[in-house]
């Protein structure tokens, strides 16, 4: 039928006509759409400027600094958001790290070939949970529990350190740094697991070859060949931690000062905003809260771009990525 | 090759017995964490299994959530008002993002298609909250919250990833077919309509579906650009729609039980389709990667 058409001289001129448009279109439409995503960004930055300029040029960069949060005084600070930032996304990569590295091994080292691909998809799994749900499972599930188990026994153990003194609470830095945890797990996991695959066979039958046990071929070769990757997907996790604003929000608490005990309530940037923006009072009020975000999306777009620079120096770049890698990236 | 391997083992520190000992321990904490990992997913998904199936019923599905005060509501304007958003958002983001990747993988230039790459990555990286916060600024300050906002922050959330996962796909597509196409003398943009999007057609679909999985959940935007809206089911994208992450959220943070078996209820529909979606899209992934035979 297409040949038949081509045959015919009306129709072939026709569709001459057709494809003089059609080229130049096509171009001209996907060219209009990168440039649409080249602007979203542009516009993401002047527009969070805009709205914390009320703030900026009240507070300065002084704003960072201070240790304080009162709507009545109208002084606001993002001490204490940052410093909530700070500690629950270092807790959750601690936590989530060497997690995501051993279920890495596990799945490209120990696991026998038939379970690698479903224990991959169900921690992939993982990543795909909404955040409103698991801060919901935090607030009803995980919250008793650290309350009653968790801190008690950290308390009763290490309770001499100041980061682990004071009431067990259900909310606090701690448990918004374990759904965290649960969170970036899977993103890590997805990559750092890919990595370990590009690492070529021979190395590792050299190494066994040379007497190795598992773990030091492992520890010798690949770790040492994985390390970009296991940085940059960390990094890229952390990307991910500093970002999360529902479940935090849900699980932290909402104070607005610094606590040395991880037991006890606080906010993160993210978390500050989700849960005060909508009905903020006043116009420095809301201003802040941009302002936070501000300082939000600086260190998530370097966090992002480290990491990516680092990932794709490393040995990724030539490797397929699977939709959980796509996501996470 | 440098490998790392190799210089100190033949030199043997004896202590075969010890190395092997810690090599089978490092083996095992790898399976507890893998089984650690699973426990969480079967755990938090068993608690929404069990605690929201109790609540769910016909009722819950079709009746719009009570007023304040009433009990005894539902979700349908929670599941309608997320369908809108979520259905605009992709009407809007899917085409844009395969576009996006058509013009990097079939016209620009590396050096262009380098740099709108890096763009994505950055986009994709943004911090939900940070994209409501844009979105706030741009349509609803001043003026009121709205579906039709709360869906235009969802579209920019789902274009990096439809974007990507597209890109990922089509630089899949052999040359060779479009080679062939070009032998024949087709236009080019005839190529791609006709021979470059249909061989990726399944992976293409991954990613859509992926994108739609992720923002269904999406709850931070929600909070500042749709959370206050009329009681019962509303259809209108121009005023503020209700959604399912919301009434989670909003059930969450109240103290009633009841509002939890609620929240509960309304988190086992939420987890089911984006798992249900998630797990489609990967079999699309998986067939469409065999068909292009990579």
């Amino acid at each position: 039928m297409e040949a038949g058409a081509l045959e015919n001289p009306v129709l072939r001129a026709r569709r001459n006509r057709v494809d003089r448009i059609g080229d130049p279109l096509l171009r001209g439409l996907s060219g209009l759409a990168a440039a649409i995503a080249v602007l979203v960004i542009v516009g993401i930055v002047y527009e969070v400027i805009h709205l914390s300029s009320p703030a900026i040029s009240k507070f300065g960069i002084g704003f960072v600094t201070t240790n304080d949060w009162n709507p009545v005084t109208e002084t606001f600070g993002a001490a204490p958001f940052l410093y909530g930032t700070v500690v629950t996304s270092a807790i959750a990569l601690l936590l989530a790290a060497p997690l995501s590295i051993a279920i890495s091994i596990y799945l490209t080292e120990l696991a026998p070939a038939r379970l690698r691909r479903p224990v991959a998809t169900l921690v992939d799994m993982l990543a795909a949970i909404p955040t409103v749900i698991l801060g919901l499972w935090g607030i009803l599930v995980l919250g008793p529990f650290m309350h009653d188990t968790i801190e008690p026994a950290l308390k009763s153990v290490l309770g001499f350190l100041p980061i682990f003194s004071g009431d067990p609470s259900a909310f606090g830095y701690l448990t918004a740094a374990l759904i965290l945890t649960i969170m970036v797990t899977p993103i890590i996991t997805s990559v750092t697991r890919e990595v370990f695959e590009t690492v070529p066979g021979d190395l590792k039958e050299g190494s066994y070859a040379l007497g190795a046990t598992r773990w030091e071929m492992i520890r010798q070769v690949v770790l040492p060949y994985s390390r970009a990757g296991i940085v940059g997907a960390t990094i890229l996790g952390l990307g991910r931690a500093i970002g999360e604003a529902i479940a935090v929000a849900q699980v932290i608490g909402g104070a607005t000062g610094i606590d040395v005990s991880l037991f006890h309530t606080g906010g993160t940037l993210a978390a500050q905003i989700a849960s005060q923006f909508q009905g903020a009072p006043g116009e420095l009020f809301k201003s802040s809260l941009a302002y936070l975000g501000l300082i939000l999306l600086v260190f998530a777009v370097v966090v992002n771009v480290i990491a990516r620079v680092i990932v794709q120096r490393g040995s990724l770049k030539d490797v397929d990525m699977t939709p959980t890698e796509v996501e996470a990236l | 090759m440098n490998a790392p391997a190799g210089h100190s083992l033949l030199l043997d520190r004896g202590h075969l017995k010890r190395r092997k000992r810690v090599s089978a321990i490092v083996s095992a904490a790898s399976t507890v964490a893998a089984l650690l990992a699973v426990a969480v997913l079967l755990i938090v998904v068993g608690s929404v299994l069990i605690k929201g199936v109790g609540a769910l019923s016909i009722h819950f599905l079709t009746t719009p959530t009570a007023l304040f005060g009433e009990s005894g509501g539902g979700i349908s304007n929670a599941i309608v008002g997320t369908g809108i958003m979520v259905g605009l958002a992709a009407l809007m983001a899917i085409p844009v993002g395969l576009l996006v990747a058509i013009y990097t993988t079939e016209f620009a230039s590396p050096r262009t298609a380098h740099p709108i790459r890096f763009v994505l990555d950055v986009l994709n990286g943004v911090p939900t909250i940070i994209t409501g916060i844009f979105v706030y600024g741009l349509l609803v300050a001043g003026n009121h919250q709205s579906g039709f906002a709360a869906s235009i922050a969802l579209a920019i959330i789902m274009l990096p990833i439809v974007a990507r996962t597209a890109q990922e796909v089509l630089s899949l597509v052999p040359a060779t077919l479009k080679e062939a196409a070009h032998a024949l003398g087709i236009a080019p943009w005839r190529a791609t309509v006709r021979v470059t999007l249909p061989t990726a057609a399944g992976g293409l679909l991954t990613g859509a579906l992926l994108a739609v999985a992720r923002v269904a959940g999406e709850t931070a935007p929600l909070i500042l650009l749709s959370s206050i809206f009329a009681p019962g089911v509303l259809t209108e994208p121009g005023q503020a729609l209700a959604s399912i992450p919301i009434f989670i959220f909003q059930a969450s943070e109240s103290p009633s039980p009841e509002a939890h078996t609620q929240a509960w209820a309304a988190a086992l529909i939420l987890i089911a389709f984006v798992l249900a979606l998630n797990i489609v899209a990967r079999a699309f992934y998986a067939r469409s990667r065999k068909r292009i035979g990579a």
